[in-house]
């Protein structure tokens, strides 16, 4: 059901009934190695590209989440899933091994809260039973497609990001026991002028902000509804400056209450400059981190605005300014009610 | 002595393209090509060869060197052939940076495989 | 320039840009500028010693000591590109191994590396230059104007 101007109320309560996270080496070694079903130790998941390296990880993550669930995929109705890779390949070659219908997201990095907002909509107005949404992305696809060659020496500067490793997968179900999907905010895409592809946690602060904004004065509720509120990828730079901007907006958002995917996945001492980021990024920490805090009890609801920047290579070469969005999506333990 | 100046000299010119990078945030290869242009420019002025001869691979290791030594091998065949050879001397002196990089490209994509 | 960029966003860009770099980690220019030229003046000293030893070992002369030395540091390169090494000094170094002549064989050789899943003639050989192909453009081209004016004063000019 429509809320306010962009947003939509699931009263119905889709849940989110299994989840899962692949992940790589660097991941592995990180600040959550236990939100993951799988780590693998070599970057190449004994494929001869990365590009499809990353396609073994979504069909992995796939496999999990319906294993865990304890379905066949033939019950599955549709699969929305997305990344960041030419026209998405990964996730098209990876559709085409699960046979399952098949819907491609893209919001860059915000797919996994793109997919789960659509997947949520759909269940909600019984339009299916099951469906799987996921986002992967691969370090190393990712720096070859938008940067440098992996073993160009090329310096990053420390606004610039990581790639994660991975991929993350839920499974959206008319009912089950899993944490129910209760509302979702579509953003907008805001343009400030940015231009800097090795800042885009600072360009993307914005689509965060104004996504909350919206989120909140559409459902009519205060920041202090959640116990947190866990952006995508936005770093320690993005963090800050969104951070900054709700503030100035008299937004009354708590520090500690706020919290970001890109800074939660590794530890502060692993080369990652000012934090993570990719598609798979907020799918993992969200399906594997904090959506677990939610399952235990430690959290009751959490808001997630996955952060998306929406250039290319092409359109940083022509100079064009980095076009950003986020959207966000509430998920609450079961038993709350609205 | 020219070991000294070879460090200091070419540890010079790797900080301007660090100031070109910093500052005026330009990218690897907007700044490199800037370089090789300079080069080429000091060259014609007739300062590179002294810079050369004071600090040795100081001044041949930078990229700057690769356009020195192209307008040099343009202007050995300009003594000899007037304008005409200008066009085809070009590669004359400077074939070795651009020849081993393309072999040992080509060997290492043969037995390499990038790490990530 | 930077005028002319700012006129045409919006005041609220402006305003964001300007909030937004407030609060952007600034790049440690003077420490990258020192490790700098301390790994790039080393890769020139270490270039120096490779031109002594052709010098004194097989009769290169100090001009023609060059070539073979340029050659040597980037086979070096090629492993340290191979065995994963070069990206990581690179970190560090910025421009100290990007401007030597090592980074100009780094660009090559990890573009060859990379595209190697593509295949050798479309992967390997279409995007090797992917990288390095300005600096090479660049210049021959800027040493041809550089040439042909340098030819025409002295052989026309009379100087």
């Amino acid at each position: 059901m429509l809320k306010g101007h962009q947003s939509w109320i699931f009263e119905n309560r889709p849940a989110i009934l299994s989840t899962g996270t692949i992940g790589g080496p660097f991941e592995a070694k990180g600040n959550i190695p236990e939100a993951f079903d799988t780590l693998h130790e070599d970057m190449w998941l004994n494929q001869d590209s990365w590009e499809k390296a990353q396609q073994k990880m979504l069909e992995e993550a796939i496999q999990t989440t319906l294993k865990k669930a304890r379905i066949e995929k033939e019950n599955i109705e549709f699969l929305i899933a997305g990344d960041l890779i030419n026209q998405m390949t990964p996730t098209s070659f990876a559709a085409s091994t699960s046979s399952i219908p098949f819907l491609g997201a893209f919001s860059a990095c915000a797919t996994s809260m793109e997919s789960l907002a659509l997947a949520a909509s759909i269940i909600n107005a019984k339009g299916a039973n099951y469906i799987l949404c996921a986002a992967s992305s691969h370090n190393a696809a990712t720096e070859k497609q938008f940067r440098y060659p992996t073993e160009y020496g090329g310096q990053k500067p420390p606004t610039s990001q990581w790639t994660v490793t991975g991929a993350g997968c839920a499974l959206v179900a008319q009912n089950g026991t899993g944490p129910a999907v209760t509302s979702a905010t579509i953003g907008k895409v805001a343009d400030m002028g940015m231009t800097d592809p090795f800042n885009m946690g600072g360009a993307m602060a914005i689509a965060a902000a104004d996504t909350i904004e919206a989120h909140l004065r559409d459902l009519q509720i205060d920041p202090s509804y959640y116990d947190l509120i866990i952006t995508g990828d936005l770093g320690h730079v993005g963090r800050e400056v969104s951070f900054d901007l709700l503030r100035d907006r008299n937004i009354p958002i708590e520090s500690e209450k706020y919290v970001d995917c890109g800074i939660t996945i590794y530890r502060e001492d692993q080369p990652v400059l000012a934090g993570g980021s990719g598609a798979a990024c907020s799918a993992i920490v969200t399906y594997g981190h904090y959506l677990q805090e939610v399952i235990k009890g430690n959290l009751q609801r959490i808001l997630v605005v996955a952060t998306g920047s929406l250039h290319s290579t092409l359109s940083i070469q022509q100079k064009a300014p980095i076009p950003c969005i986020a959207h966000a999506v509430s998920i609450e333990a079961r038993g709350e009610h609205l | 002595m020219i070991f000294f100046w070879a460090f200091v000299i070419g540890g010079l010119i790797c900080v301007i393209g660090q100031i070109m990078f910093d500052v005026f945030k330009l990218s690897p290869a907007h700044t490199l090509s800037i370089l090789v242009i300079a080069g080429a420019i000091l060259d014609g002025l007739g300062w590179y060869e002294p810079l050369i001869d004071f600090a040795g691979a100081g001044a041949t290791v930078p990229i700057t060197s690769f356009g020195n030594s192209l307008v040099h091998g343009a202007m050995q065949e300009a003594d000899k052939h007037g304008l005409i050879g200008v066009v085809t001397g070009m590669f004359e002196v400077t074939s070795a940076g651009i020849s081993a990089a393309i072999i040992f490209g080509v060997i290492g994509a043969m037995i390499f495989k990038p790490k990530g | 320039m930077g005028d002319k960029k700012k006129q045409k966003l919006q005041p609220n860009q402006q305003r964001y840009q300007a909030f937004q770099q407030k609060r952007e980690t600034k790049r440690p220019v003077f420490k990258n500028c020192i490790k700098a030229f301390l790994i790039g003046g080393f890769i020139c000293f270490i270039g120096q010693l490779i031109s002594t030893f052709y010098i004194y070992q097989f009769n290169f002369t100090e001009k023609t000591a060059g070539n073979p030395t340029i050659a040597t540091l980037i086979f070096i390169t090629m492993l340290l590109t191979g065995f994963g090494v070069y990206d990581r000094i690179a970190q560090v170094a910025g421009a100290g191994s990007a401007v030597p002549v090592t980074g100009f064989g780094n660009a090559v050789i990890s573009s060859a590396i990379e595209y190697r899943s593509e295949g050798f003639i479309l992967g390997v050989g279409s995007n090797m230059l992917k990288l390095a192909g300005p600096v090479i453009v660049y210049g021959v081209f800027s040493a041809f104007v550089v040439a042909i004016i340098k030819t025409i004063l002295t052989q026309w000019g009379g100087f």
